[in-house]
């Protein structure tokens, strides 16, 4: 394609292609992806009885009936805030990962200024879950970071809640963004799920993606 | 089994949505795959308040019994590397499950046709040899054009030619892989760039019409499709009116 000034570019796509994707892998490309991918993996440690640190991926929560789920830095900080506080809430497992963007680590005393990704457990309440999440999980991780977490849990009974954050820029609507009160809520539900929700549901075309999403 | 692959524009994907929300098709089933960027929303084909709150995710399966149709929606970009593990698993599946045929909808970059191509349709169809024997005469009837191959090393040598799709996605390689493993395959697709490509998607469902002829048409007036409700606002929210 050419710009106005002459010069010649490969156009943009929002489909993302890339032909030489799948073309034959030398036995030193496949060796460095492989490499790569390892570094990629995800580790969800969970802290032992004891209240040792975590080192080890040990068995998860035995039983767990409601898991909150809060992702982003906006919605892991409404946690800390509103409910978090050392009286009721134990730390009880950590998810060490790396990407581009972040790199967590397995200990469980941070700032709320690092990236993390933390599981407590309601002290009064042990079947009640909670996970902060403020890093940055990549696309390529985020199917992991699922299988991974929620492997660890009995998903009889159990009730999910996920909480996040969008700009209001990408919120679609027939009137401007700019004329919306903000900061507004709105909900995706499934079918079970028969609590009363406590805001709109969210219209189409709006949609979410990544980590919330999966 | 009639699927999109995520190309350019694309194309297939809303010319899927077009089928999808005109034939009213029912969702039977998902994707639980790794392979694409994880998403979620609420039905895109809602016609009322009632079956507006279904969700909906990147990967579904609808079907039409009396048509014998199958239909794969993909919602959401490939992720790297991911490519190749999701056409080995959508092949696998289409043997398992007995298909018969399947019909990918494509689209190819505009700017990479040659000085013949810019001319005429901007329409072209791919049939594997196995297909090409069942329905290679109703192309013929139907004036269709195929997919030209391009030399292989352009300036040096054009005696060797090779199937080339720029911006096609995974398209090439689910049609070769299609005809190493017999699998009945035909590619619709259209040239086009990125913009507005509704009137693209219209283009490609009225060809894929030509031929399966999902939905009824008269002589000289294009078939009537249903826009999805998931269609409003594609180009974002309104404008605020201090602009002006």
């Amino acid at each position: 394609m050419a710009t106005f000034f002459g010069e010649v570019v490969v156009a943009p796509s929002r489909a993302g292609v890339d032909d030489e994707e799948w073309a034959e892998e030398t036995p030193e490309d496949r060796d460095i992806r492989k490499e790569l991918e390892k570094k990629r993996e995800i580790d969800v440690l969970w802290t032992l009885k004891s209240g040792a640190a975590a080192e080890s991926p040990a068995e998860g929560p035995s039983a767990c009936s409601r898991f909150i789920v809060a992702m982003g830095r906006n919605a892991a900080a409404f946690l800390s805030s509103f409910i978090l506080d050392s009286v009721c809430w134990e730390v009880v497992g950590v998810v060490k990962l790396w990407n581009e963007w972040c790199r967590t680590s397995s200990t469980t005393n941070v700032l709320p200024t690092d990236s993390f990704c933390l599981f407590y457990r309601l002290i009064s309440d042990p079947t009640v879950l909670l996970c902060q999440c403020s890093c940055y999980v990549a696309e390529d991780q985020q199917f992991q970071w699922l299988e991974k977490v929620f492997g660890c849990m009995q998903k009889e009974g159990l009730q999910v809640i996920v909480l996040s954050t969008c700009p209001v820029a990408d919120y679609k609507t027939q009137e401007s963004t700019l004329t919306l009160p903000s900061p507004f809520l709105k909900a995706l539900k499934t079918e079970e799920f028969k609590d009363q929700v406590c805001c709109p549901l969210l219209e189409q075309p709006n949609i979410v993606r990544d980590l919330p999403a999966a | 089994l009639l699927q999109p692959a995520v190309s350019v524009g694309n194309v297939g994907q809303l010319a899927i949505d077009l089928v999808i929300s005109t034939l009213k098709m029912t969702k039977v089933g998902y994707f639980y795959t790794d392979c694409l960027v994880p998403m979620v929303g609420n039905n895109p084909y809602a016609t009322t308040k009632a079956n507006s709150m279904d969700l909906s995710i990147n990967a579904e399966v609808y079907a039409l019994p009396s048509k014998k149709l199958v239909v794969l929606q993909i919602r959401s970009p490939f992720i790297k590397n991911k490519y190749r593990p999701f056409c080995q698993t959508l092949l696998s599946w289409v043997e398992s499950s007995k298909c018969d045929r399947v019909v990918l909808l494509s689209s190819s970059h505009a700017y990479q046709r040659d000085d013949e191509q810019l001319l005429g349709t901007p329409l072209r169809y791919l049939l594997t040899p196995d297909l090409e024997k069942a329905v290679g005469g109703l192309m013929q009837e139907l004036n269709w054009k195929e997919m030209e191959k391009v030399a292989a090393y352009p300036g040096i040598n054009d005696t060797e030619k090779v199937l080339h799709i720029p911006g096609g996605g995974i398209t090439k390689l689910l049609f070769t892989e299609s005809c190493s493993k017999g699998i009945q395959m035909a590619v619709l697709l259209k040239f086009c760039s990125e913009g507005d490509n509704i009137p693209d998607a219209f283009a490609l469902a009225n060809y894929l019409n030509e031929w399966l002829k999902l939905i009824k048409s008269r002589v000289n007036t294009a078939a009537q499709w249903k826009i999805p409700s998931s269609w409003r606002l594609l180009f974002g929210s309104g404008v605020p009116p201090a602009l002006f």
